[in-house]
């Protein structure tokens, strides 16, 4: 991240901070959950985009952190502050499990997409058949507005925090890029051979990646059950996050700083101009959205390999010299 | 315990269903196993394929047997053109972009038939489900022995396209040494398409083959795609008869599964199987190397 890009995140934050004195409130509601999307994203990047190991199942880390902040609340009376710390940790230890099962058995490519496909699929059934998570009809989580209870009542309080932790992460992200463990992470994404032989410790290195990368996914799930106060097993684990913030981090630039959050932004800016043009007389029409987001993986794959940042930075280095 | 005429009768049945699992498997295996990728797009092609099948018996009351022919020729020609000119120039020769491309494509084709047929479970009606042939003291049903019957005649003749035909010896040589199929005149492009198109010809006959008796919604392919992974995996990614035989295994445990352990942790049984086969011998049974 040069001193342009960091200009341009200032500049993008300050303007998502400065929204809720103008806009209206679908449009908070808006990015609200582009945010959430957003900071999910940016788990991704840490393991997809940066290490190279994409994961197909992220829902599995998202729908931890959601269940695990509703369920401590509901079931044990546990503050939400607390449910969302206890969020992050499990979404780190279900991420590190993951990781110490899949990379020790060498699972790369494909198979390791494979293979976290089928763990929140897993996960989904499950949370779906067992009463403590509350079967199928799912959790709810009682109304109470106080920035104790992580609760507000206005849209605009929820939003600053969201603009808060995602900055936080992007911090985090820029650090990690800048340093040892950036590098490493890029060398075993390039080349895993070639790390291992420069003496880089490619397990650890990548169980690093997953356990953090599950960490902040999760704490997008624990933000998502504080703002929706509902979830069930097909929202919290269901296939459209690990969709969304796959295809968010990808078009927005996958092993840049700010590529999952332009992506998400943009990303879940279109689906809903596609889903209101597309509204058809007898309502809407399921899917459209997501037969728009795949159409848009593959021209993105296509045409726009390193993604809007990495096109963007061809345009910044040309308008530099 | 339970009497051994029912466990008999549920390792045949198992064995019969299991056939249509080797089927898409094989499909997919043979993807795998020339083009080096995962199709994620496998099982939204055999919802397509249903959905084909099933508006064909709608509209002109056509026997989905009737149409196993003309809709594999179209699905072959569909997945060719595909590979082509859709998945083949946007993944510009790299795997990573291959496995996002086809999921993009599952995404695409999965919400298409979501926004056509919205979420309804359709089936043909009728009564194929109860059509019981008596063997011995078995009850068979007759839809999945004629099923069983028509993917051994399938995979017999994949065999003699890939054994004895100059395309199968052009598609073995690809799988094994790309570039030295090149320098023999061999255009890899197009036998990278044929050999999709021939996957998708594949899930086009196990489509007509489960739709009597089973039911079709936006959201079919996935469990049998599923079921398909972890049949590739089990028998080895790209091994022709670890399709079929793990496809006939998997059969016979969902339907011992379902016997012993009802129904609803049979798909969850599916999905252990297939996470520890990875964790644990990601080769496979049969697999010679990933």
């Amino acid at each position: 991240m040069d001193r342009r890009e960091a200009v341009l995140a200032a500049a993008l934050l300050a303007v998502l901070a400065v929204a809720p004195l103008v806009a209206s409130n679908i449009l908070l509601n808006f990015l609200v959950t582009s945010l959430i999307i957003a900071l999910a994203a940016q788990g991704w990047n840490i393991l997809g985009g940066y290490a190279g190991q994409f994961s197909f199942g992220h829902a599995a880390f998202f729908g931890t952190g959601a269940y695990a902040t509703a369920v401590l609340q509901i079931r044990y009376g546990v503050n939400a502050w607390v449910g969302l710390a206890v969020g992050i940790a499990l979404g780190a230890a279900v991420g590190w499990i993951i990781g110490v099962l899949s990379f020790r058995a060498r699972l790369r490519g494909s198979y390791f997409a494979l293979v976290t496909l089928a763990f929140a699929e897993v996960l989904r059934i499950l949370a779906n058949a067992s009463d403590f998570t509350g079967g199928a009809a799912g959790l709810l989580v009682k109304l109470e507005p106080g920035i104790g209870n992580l609760q507000f009542p206005s849209r605009a309080a929820f939003l600053w925090l969201l603009v808060l932790v995602v900055a936080g992460v992007l911090g985090l992200t820029a650090w990690i890029a800048r340093g040892r463990l950036g590098a490493r992470l890029v060398a075993v994404r390039e080349n895993e051979d070639a790390a291992r032989a420069l003496g880089v410790d490619v397990l650890r290195t990548k169980l690093i990646a997953i356990a953090l990368s599950g960490a902040i996914t999760a704490a997008a799930g624990c933000l998502y059950t504080q703002n929706f106060l509902y979830l069930d097993a097909n929202i919290a684990y269901g296939t459209w996050i690990s969709v969304e913030v796959l295809i968010a981090a990808i078009l927005g630039g996958a092993g840049t700083v700010l590529g999952p959050v332009i992506g998400a932004l943009a990303l879940h800016g279109l689906g809903e101009i596609v889903k209101m043009a597309l509204h058809g007389a007898a309502g809407p029409v399921p899917g459209v959205d997501l037969i728009f987001f795949g159409v848009l993986l593959i021209l993105g794959v296509a045409f726009l390999p390193t993604g809007v940042m990495g096109g963007l930075r061809r345009v910044l280095r040309r308008g530099a010299r | 315990m339970l009497p051994p005429e029912l466990i008999a009768e549920a390792v045949v049945n198992g064995l019969l269903a299991g056939a249509a699992y080797a089927l898409i498997a094989l499909g997919l295996t043979l993807v795998y196993g020339v083009l080096h990728i995962v199709n994620f797009a496998h099982g939204a092609m055999l919802t397509c394929a249903m959905f084909a099948a099933w508006g064909l018996h709608a509209a002109f009351g056509l026997d989905p047997y009737l149409s196993i022919l003309p809709l594999a020729a179209i699905f072959f020609l569909i997945g060719y053109a595909v590979q082509r000119w859709v998945i083949g120039p946007a993944s510009h020769g790299d795997d990573g972009n291959t496995l996002l491309v086809t999921l993009g494509l599952a995404i695409v084709l999965e919400n298409a038939m979501l926004a056509i047929f919205r979420s309804d479970t359709r089936s043909l009606g009728g009564d194929a489900a109860f059509d019981v042939v008596e063997l011995g003291p078995m009850l068979l049903s007759r839809p999945r022995l004629i099923g069983f019957i028509v993917v051994l005649l399938t995979a017999a003749l994949l065999w003699v396209l890939l054994a004895r035909t100059d395309t199968g010896r052009a598609i073995r040589a690809v799988a094994k040494e790309k570039r030295g199929a090149q320098f023999c005149g061999i255009d890899p492009q197009h036998i990278y398409a044929v050999t999709f198109g021939l996957g998708a010809a594949c899930v086009a006959v196990a489509a007509c083959l489960l739709l009597p008796t089973f039911y079709v919604n936006p959201r079919v392919g996935n469990a049998f795609v599923l079921v398909a992974f972890t049949i590739v995996v089990l028998g080895g990614m790209g091994s022709i008869p670890g399709a079929l035989i793990g496809g006939l295994f998997i059969g016979v445990v969902e339907g011992l599964g379902g016997l012993l352990l009802g129904d609803s942790l049979g798909q969850l049984g599916i999905f252990l199987i297939f996470i520890l086969v990875l964790l644990l011998r990601p080769t496979g049974l049969f697999g010679a190397g990933a």
